[in-house]
């Protein structure tokens, strides 16, 4: 079997005695990285770094960030505690306590919706899984930070105000 | 009596301090360096009020780091050794210093003093014998640390010193015969003439094998890659000095680079000439003084002002990129070279081109100390370009090029330049 542009055989050239003196290819190799520095030291700009907390990567729309709970037109939050969310879950990081709803179109609602964004994988399950569209990772927010592990787990006004950064 | 320990001080002193400037120097330019080699930006964060050199704030961080650090020891260590190693390290580094001459002479209330601590009359045999005790300090401390991983990178260490030694040892020899002395100043100052009547004798014209061996086995000698078996990370972790830490690897560190420093040091003396400049020996020098420090000015002043003119570009361009104290920094080093500038043009109102003969005399002086600084951070810099540049060899590849290779190299290289001075001495 041969690959495209691949030679069957890889033969090796022996190196001719300059290769093998090493001092000259020394030589070729800090021509190389002489040549990468000037650049560089000429055009700091152009680098392809991304200075991280001062310039940050655009991500696409798709991009699942830190989770945001919807609400309806009149403002209270679409979710009816169906646990949908909390059994697909693969990390087992949302814990839901349903109430029932004055409504009775309406049956339930949630009246606690705790995230642990410690255990949460960031897989978008939840979001694919909920029938209200009532969960949503288009934040993008990725910054999560805390001092504490306790306050990693969310609730529910956390996640009804996406209006946050990145620390909790 | 008082004035000669005035003297030594004050010649200790600048060596002192040219070491220990040019070290945190050199770490700065082992990180830019690296960085910018890599296409990668490098430090750049650490700061004072948004001054941040380009990174060169990052070895005080790192001093202040590493004093404030734990010193965290492994319990069965050899406790005297282990505080041992790593001041022997670093006194073996600056202690050769003394025997490099950094310049020819200055006259100072008439009295003429040589610019070097201790000129001794085996200066080179001194460098070799202190250089080799700097392998106790690596051995000891790798074994004193009582660890796998330092005891196999003293191991290395001492296998690659030893077999370095020799090849050393042998490529300078061809160098002796030429100059007919151990002494350095005498190795300098001979490196002054002209072969030909336009080719500097510089000890790399006249011994261009011995050259390359030289810089081979000092690469080796100070553990720096193409020759780094004996701190290789991906092989034993840190090598010798992995269970050092805060200041004591600190010690490690700065002597690695001080090693450095003196490798460059002596390449320099020994091949390129010392502190001699090319084509402009002292008495040129002194009797050019007045006309080229005046252009010296001028061209100073010229070039802080591109500089200035730069960094004002810069300034701008970066307007609105932080919204914080970094933003005044391209202008606040703008408006530094301009006061420079400033003052190196203003300096030509006293009359530079009708200098005395005792300014000439300490123009010439400070030309060559410049000149010795200036090939010193030359050579300090091809070590870090070297590093980032080739990988490193394989153990015993280490261990056949020193003893297959460079040893019979530096025979026959002995050899010839052993017939070749005989020859022109004995008609
Ligand atoms: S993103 Fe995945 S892991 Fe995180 S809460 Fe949703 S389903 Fe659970
Ligand atoms: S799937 Fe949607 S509606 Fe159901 S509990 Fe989760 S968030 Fe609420």
């Amino acid at each position: 079997m041969s690959y495209k542009g691949l030679p069957d055989v890889v033969t090796t050239r022996r190196r001719n005695l300059l290769e093998s003196a090493y001092f000259t290819e020394i030589a070729r190799g800090l021509a190389v990285t002489g040549r990468h520095l000037i650049r560089n030291l000429f055009n700091t700009d152009k680098m392809p770094t991304v200075q991280y907390p001062d310039q940050k990567r655009d991500y696409g729309p798709r991009f699942r960030g830190r989770h945001r709970l919807t609400q309806r037109e009149d403002g209270s939050p679409r979710c009816v505690a169906c646990m949908m969310c909390s059994t697909v879950c693969p990390a087992d990081c949302i814990e839901i306590i349903a109430g029932e709803h004055p409504d009775p179109t309406i049956e339930k609602y949630s009246k606690e919706f705790n995230i642990d964004l410690l255990r949460c994988v960031y897989c978008g399950l939840c979001e694919e899984a909920c029938p209200c569209d009532a969960i949503r990772m288009d934040t993008g927010i990725y910054e999560i930070a805390a001092e504490t592990r306790e306050a990693f787990v969310v609730n529910k006004d956390f996640l009804l105000n996406n209006d946050k950064d990145g620390t909790l | 009596m008082l004035a000669i320990v005035l003297e030594a001080t004050a010649k200790i002193g600048f060596m002192f301090a040219l070491i220990m400037g040019l070290v945190p120097v050199l770490i700065w330019a082992e990180r830019k360096g690296s960085a910018f080699i890599q296409d990668r930006t490098g430090p750049n964060r650490a700061g004072v009020l948004g001054i941040r050199l380009a990174g060169l704030i990052h070895p005080i961080a790192d001093v202040i780091k590493l004093l404030a650090k734990e010193d965290v020891v492994p319990a069965m260590r050899h406790k005297f050794l282990y505080a041992l190693a790593p001041m022997l390290v670093m006194i073996v580094a600056m202690s050769t210093y003394a025997v490099i001459p950094f310049g020819d002479y200055i006259m100072i209330g008439g009295e003429k003093i040589e610019l070097i601590v201790a000129d001794l009359e085996v200066g080179m045999l001194f460098v070799l014998a202190i250089a080799s005790l700097g392998t106790y300090g690596v051995a000891l401390g790798g074994w004193a640390s009582n660890s796998k991983y330092t005891f196999l990178g003293s191991l290395r260490a001492t296998a690659s010193m030893i077999s370095y030694e020799i090849t050393m040892g042998l490529a300078i020899m061809g160098l002796f015969l030429i100059f007919g002395t151990f002494r350095l100043t005498d190795i300098v100052a001979g490196q002054g003439d002209l072969i030909w009547g336009w080719l500097p004798k510089w000890g790399i014209i006249v011994q261009p094998l011995g050259f390359l061996l030289f810089i081979a086995s000092v690469y080796a000698e100070t553990n720096r890659t193409p020759f780094d078996m004996s701190e290789r990370d991906s092989e034993i972790v840190a090598g010798y000095h992995t269970e050092y830490s805060s200041l004591k690897f600190a010690l490690f560190f700065m002597a690695e680079y001080a090693h450095m420093v003196v490798a460059a040091a002596l390449i320099a003396v020994l091949f390129f000439g010392g502190y001699q400049i090319p084509w402009l020996p002292r008495p040129v020098l002194e009797a050019n003084a007045g006309a080229m420090l005046t252009g010296g000015l001028i061209a100073g002043g010229i070039v802080l002002g591109i500089i200035a003119w730069a960094f004002f570009r810069r300034a701008r361009r970066e307007k609105g990129w932080y919204n914080d104290a970094r933003e005044r920094e391209p202008g606040f080093l703008g408006s530094v070279c301009v006061v420079l500038a400033l003052v190196n043009l203003g300096a030509l109102g006293l009359q530079p081109w009708a200098i005395s003969e005792l300014g000439a005399s300490l123009y010439a002086t400070f030309a060559q100390i410049g000149a010795f600084v200036i090939k010193v951070a030359f050579f300090s810099w091809l070590f870090i370009w070297v590093r980032w540049t080739v990988p490193s060899f394989r153990y015993d590849q280490v261990m056949r090029l020193g003893w297959q290779i460079m040893l019979p190299a530096g025979l026959v290289n002995l050899l010839v330049t052993a017939l070749w001075v005989f020859a022109v001495h004995q008609p």
